[in-house]
């Protein structure tokens, strides 16, 4: 599975982020940083209650109506003169796109950050081809620089590295002089790259909106990457996941408010671009082709089911920021390019149990992901829903939330479990709930409960906890 | 696409709809925001909110313009300059000011070579065809006399916004270009100059595109 990081057992990923002083370290101040960021901006609106809701309405009817919204897409697209390709699979979608760039005989293609092309594992395939491929995102251009070392953060790829490690790297594989200091890291990268753009053959993007009315699609960055990246080579491909798609520009702002807001507490980020089609008649920037590829590899198996509103996410990070797993073991631990809660969510889904049946339990149920989701998606309780399927499929759970928790360094987290799982997911739970102890539910719960021990609810909210733990 | 399309319409449970009528949203707090707000309240707006993304604001009127804008330039270090193919130049009284040696005019005949003149320029200079006030944003509807790169590759980015052009959110941007009969191939909303937080989390300003940026306000127009 091409969206897979790190080889070992999911025990020895998450032994490893624990022990990784540094990373904690920058993990849980990165989380606290855009945390707050997130809660300034959610309250300098006033009413994101109702942001949310409008949020959740946008995403639930756009995938109700995926069908029909991807179709006007693509015609609009054609009509601008762009092609659409439908990929069903990763090697499908991979097959395009290298069929592209050899009809272009071109050799160095420079990329924006996109989940999705990880997901698929483009780069190697390209790479496959002779071409060079170049990250222009910072974060994203560290990592690649580092011999691939993969990402651990959606917003924030190259958040496990410290400033001496970036200028250690840079000085072995970019003849970098200068010193630790972020301010000259990123002049230099900006050298490096800025001559990447001028010469390169295709520009590859990803894409955070599509918008059906108009067969447009929308970047939203703060360095401006994306944009050179479309502006100076000829040949543009942007590969979005089949779900990132809003009927009109009206909806598209509500959604890019809510991902900016959430990402990085920033009211709009420095470039948002909405780019129609390749570029018009006499323009002189701009691509002159424009391909979308649209890909499925494994999302429509979650349509349709209990799973579905996972498909809502926007990936802005903000559940990854608030929870207290992912503070604790890092986004390497999970195995999967989509790390946090959303990971733990999706990676089974795309990714199959067999790889991921773990991460569901990589997660305290308590709650915080769901509350702090822009769109509304249920996480926890989603996390509950496989954790249920892996039990009734399994006839018992891959690893007790017992030991989970002792694995994640979260001591204190199975009671909290309890006392929040019962109090959050009320439905989920509450049936079976007598005097504060959960007797054993029937049907899929019985073999949940089964494997459950319960321990007397402790004296300690978990608010409290999770503020000591945040000042250690 | 017919077999991914068809896929997708089972999995939700029926056939392919013919037509989706968007509904009325339950909510719509963004309408809401500097509602009934004066050219002049919005402009306070736009002003508090530049102080937050790294980019200077300044007030002039036309016939303060030309000498306001060679200000700025001046104080970024001078040209080259390059600048849109525009008329509201003319408009605004700065035909003298295009004919400046260091300004370079976009000119589709030249083809590659404005991209290249934009790579050398210091100062990079359009119109906002939209602001919005609550993120300080200006609206960039690209065509062939305005390059995409005019905002990008030179180091500093100036834009000259006219005061009628300041709304309140990205909202009503959103219905102006949803107005039009052909939606530009590039629309860019920029806030501030290019900027990360990759590396420590640190915030660097001027990572890929411009290092400075600076609004011009033009309030009597
Ligand atoms: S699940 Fe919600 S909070 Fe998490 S990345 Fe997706 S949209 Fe953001």
């Amino acid at each position: 599975m091409a969206m897979k990081i790190n080889t070992g057992e999911f025990h020895e990923r998450v032994e490893k982020g624990i022990h990784n002083t540094f990373m904690r370290g920058a993990v849980a101040g990165a989380q606290e940083r855009l945390r707050t960021r997130r809660l300034e901006a959610a309250a300098e609106l006033g009413n994101w209650e109702q942001w949310r809701a409008l949020g959740e309405e946008i995403r639930k009817h756009t995938l109700e109506n995926l069908d029909y919204y991807l179709m006007q897409l693509s015609e609009n697209v054609k009509k601008r003169g762009g092609h659409v390709f439908f990929a069903q699979t990763a090697e499908e979608a991979n097959d395009y796109i290298c069929r592209v760039v050899e009809s272009k005989q071109a050799k160095k293609i420079v990329k924006s950050k996109s989940m999705v092309t990880e997901e698929i594992h483009m780069n190697a395939a390209l790479e496959k081809l002779g071409c060079e491929v170049i990250e222009t995102d910072l974060g994203e251009y560290i990592l690649q620089v580092d011999d691939h070392d993969p990402p651990s953060h959606i917003v924030a790829p190259a958040l496990h590295k410290n400033k001496e490690q970036i200028r250690d790297v840079f000085q072995e594989k970019l003849a970098y002089t200068k010193t630790e200091k972020p301010e000259e890291l990123a002049l230099h990268a900006r050298h490096m790259l800025r001559h990447e753009y001028m010469t390169a053959d295709v520009g590859i993007t990803g894409c955070n909106f599509a918008v059906a009315e108009t067969g447009s699609i929308t970047l939203v960055t703060n360095e401006g990457n994306a944009d050179l990246v479309t502006a100076l080579p000829k040949t543009q491909i942007t590969v979005m996941g089949m779900e990132r798609i809003v009927p009109t520009f009206e909806e598209m702002e509500v959604l890019v408010s809510l991902l900016t807001r959430s990402a990085v507490g920033q009211k709009l980020t420095s470039y948002i671009t909405v780019l129609t089609g390749p570029r018009d008649e006499g323009e002189v920037d701009g691509p002159e082709e424009f391909h979308l590829v649209i890909v499925d590899n494994g999302r429509s198996d979650i349509l349709g089911t209990e799973f579905q509103p996972v498909l809502q996410c926007i990936r802005c990070a903000a559940c990854v920021n608030v929870c207290p797993v992912y503070r604790h073991i890092g986004g390497h631990s999970y195995g999967s390019i989509y790390s946090g809660p959303i990971g733990a969510v999706l990676s089974p889904l795309l990714g199959g149990y067999d790889d991921y049946k773990e991460l569901p339990y990589a997660s305290t149920l308590c709650a915080a992901c769901t509350e702090a989701c822009p769109v509304k998606i249920p996480l926890h309780e989603l996390l509950l829903k496989h954790r249920q399927t892996i039990v009734e499929r399994e006839g018992k759970a891959p690893i007790s939330e017992k030991l989970a928790m002792k694995a994640f360094g979260l001591g204190a987290a199975s009671s909290m479990l309890y006392k929040l799982g019962s109090k959050i997911a009320p439905t989920a739970v509450h049936p079976f709930t007598i005097n504060d102890r959960i007797s054993k539910g029937p049907g899929p719960l019985k073999a949940w409960t089964d494997i459950r021990e319960f321990p007397a609810p402790e004296k300690e909210r978990f608010r409290d906890w999770f503020k000591q733990r945040g000042e250690e | 696409m017919e077999a991914f399309l068809q896929r997708l319409a089972s999995r939700l449970g029926r056939d392919m709809p013919t037509f989706v009528e968007r509904p009325q949203w339950k909510h719509a707090p963004q309408q809401t925001v500097f509602q009934g707000y004066s050219q002049d309240e919005l402009l306070a707006e736009l002003k508090k909110q530049c102080t937050r993304i790294h980019t200077t604001l300044v007030e002039t009127n036309t016939a303060e313009l030309q000498q306001t804008i060679e200000q700025v330039i001046d104080a970024h270090g001078g040209g080259p300059i390059v600048v849109a193919n525009d008329e509201r130049y003319e408009q605004v009284g700065l035909s003298s000011f295009l004919k400046r040696e260091d300004v370079h005019v976009w000119d589709v005949s030249l083809g590659r070579a404005n991209i290249e003149a934009a790579e050398k320029a210091n100062v990079g200079m359009t119109f906002s065809d939209i602001t919005l006030a609550k993120s300080g944003t200006v609206v960039l509807l690209n065509h062939h006399n305005q390059g995409r790169t005019i905002s990008f590759l030179p180091k500093t980015y100036v834009a000259i916004i006219p005061k009628s052009t300041i709304v309140p959110r990205m909202t009503q941007a959103a219905s102006i270009i949803r107005e039009q009969k052909h939606v530009p191939s590039c629309i860019n909303f920029i806030t501030g100059p290019s900027n990360s937080a990759d590396i420590e989390m640190n915030l660097v300003v001027g990572v890929h595109g411009p290092m400075k940026a600076t609004y011009i306000v033009i309030t009597d127009c």
